[in-house]
């Protein structure tokens, strides 16, 4: 337990450790999964595994927004870009992602008017200063960024503003949790809920999944001892015979949410039937498209968006990390023919997916070190 | 993207009911505040001194000072993603 005296609280993450190891029951495994990118990033930076007991084992769920957009939807988007008139803007994770023919980096390098922004807010600024212009925002994102991409629309709408759209790839946690849960190589024993999606939907919707597939589901805060003390709460449940949802960050995230950005999700966008994420394929009610009364401004109504339909790579097994099958240096492609430079999946792009994570930080947790001496 | 950022309200904007001033690491940005009502025209419970936290440009909830300090050493621990997040954020003109 070297790195333990660097955490802010270095007694607190002893104890927890200890406690932790306590509850494991002998000869039992444990495979927890962290959905949100920011945890993964907290476990490789700070080598969380380590302090763990060798029967637990995290996986990296599909909790990076960036990493699940299927690269047809990143055509469709260059394909809009294309359009002489139009202004494609959206969030600088996605500048390197690959589509099936390069990202918008190089459909920008091209001569595509594709611009970054910080925020939706952003766009619409671009499209006051650009009357003879459509701007076009790429929206991305989970819970977090959804209700910002609506109240985007209702300022937009409030100003009359008649050149902005918004092509919408907002996409819903809870459908991705059962799409993995229904997997038939399932192999979890919980789940470290995401921190600041539940901000915004609460820890309510979470309930079907203690109650329906008994696994039990503790929403956590991003330090390291937030991860720690959320593994203890989990192992606290089966050892006291409860499976439910429980909230560690309670600091942060009400029971119940934000019920205005609820409300405001709500007014502007439905639920699509069925939506395609990277690596995982298509997945019900899983995101979210503008409703029938904003059509003004939903770029796929506005547009002939081509519908690109691009299988992943052969090489990519994006797939198999998202769902936990395997860690991000067991696939073939790992630190070779992929790197934060030169993705080939989009894990790797986005600080926050799995394999740009371990690549960045990983080096030194348990298993990398057990694989070094094995070779 | 998917950071929320820490910041203290400086000032409520009155020429934009929406929108606040707020400072992160020093730089002084507006930033919409409609999420905190509990109606769309509903009273705003946020006063100069709050934090809160920031997500593109939106304050998405109120916390303490004390997580605030926590989620900012957090955030410097995570890198590039930090710092491009905070550059992109110093570009952003949202008024
Ligand atoms: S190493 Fe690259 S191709 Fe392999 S799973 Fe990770 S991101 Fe996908």
């Amino acid at each position: 337990m070297k790195y333990v005296d660097e955490y802010r609280d270095a007694d607190t993450a002893r104890a927890l450790s200890t406690a932790i190891a306590a509850l494991c029951e002998p000869g039992r495994r444990y495979s927890f999964m962290e959905i949100c990118g920011g945890h993964t990033h907290t476990i490789y930076k700070h080598g969380l595994e380590d302090h763990l007991p060798e029967a637990i084992s995290l996986v990296h769920g599909p909790g990076c927004p960036v990493c699940v957009i299927p690269m047809g939807r990143v055509d469709d988007a260059i394909a809009l870009a294309e359009h002489e008139d139009v202004i494609l803007t959206s969030f600088g994770d996605m500048l390197r992602v690959p589509g099936g023919r390069g990202s918008f980096l190089d459909a920008k390098a091209a001569g595509a008017d594709i611009r970054m922004v910080y925020s939706p807010l952003d766009s619409l600024k671009i499209a006051r200063q650009n009357p003879d212009k459509r701007v076009v925002f790429f929206a991305i994102g989970f819970e977090t960024t959804t209700p910002s991409t609506a109240m985007t629309i209702l300022r937009a709408e409030a100003e009359g503003l008649g050149n902005f759209s918004v092509f919408c790839n907002h996409v819903r946690v809870c459908p991705a949790i059962t799409a993995i849960l229904e997997s038939p190589d399932l192999n979890l024993d919980g789940f470290i809920g995401p921190g600041h999606v539940s901000t915004v939907i609460g820890c309510a919707p979470y309930e079907y999944v203690p109650r329906d597939y008994g696994k039990p589901l503790v929403t956590s805060g991003f330090e390291p001892l937030d991860i720690l003390d959320s593994i203890h709460r989990l192992l606290r449940q089966f050892a006291e015979g409860r499976c439910e949802v429980e909230n560690e960050y309670g600091r942060v995230v009400p029971w119940a949410g934000n019920p205005r950005a609820l409300a405001v999700i709500d007014k502007v966008m439905e639920v699509r039937e069925t939506f395609e994420w990277r690596g995982l394929g298509w997945i019900p009610e899983s995101a979210m498209r503008l409703r029938e009364e904003y059509a003004a401004f939903d770029a796929e109504r506005i547009f002939a968006v081509p519908g690109v339909r691009v299988a992943d790579p052969s090489a990519c097994q994006c797939g198999e990390v998202l769902r936990g099958l395997i860690k991000p240096w067991e696939c073939k492609v790992f630190g070779t023919a992929c790197t934060p430079e030169t993705p080939i999946g989009t894990c790797m792009v986005s600080s926050e997916g799995a394999c740009a994570a371990y690549y960045n930080f990983g080096r030194f947790s348990r298993a990398r070190v057990k694989e070094a001496t094995l070779r | 993207m998917c950071l929320g950022i820490p910041g203290e309200v400086v000032a409520l904007l009155e020429e934009h009911s929406d929108l606040a001033m707020v400072s992160v690491e020093g730089v002084q940005r507006a930033v919409n505040i409609g999420l905190l009502r509990e109606e769309s025209d509903g009273p705003l419970d946020l006063v100069p001194g709050d934090w809160v936290l920031i997500h593109v440009g939106f304050a998405l909830s109120k916390i303490d000072e004390q997580e605030a300090k926590a989620s900012l050493e957090w955030l410097t621990g995570v890198g590039d993603a930090y710092t491009d997040e905070l550059d992109a954020l110093a570009a952003s003109d949202i008024t």
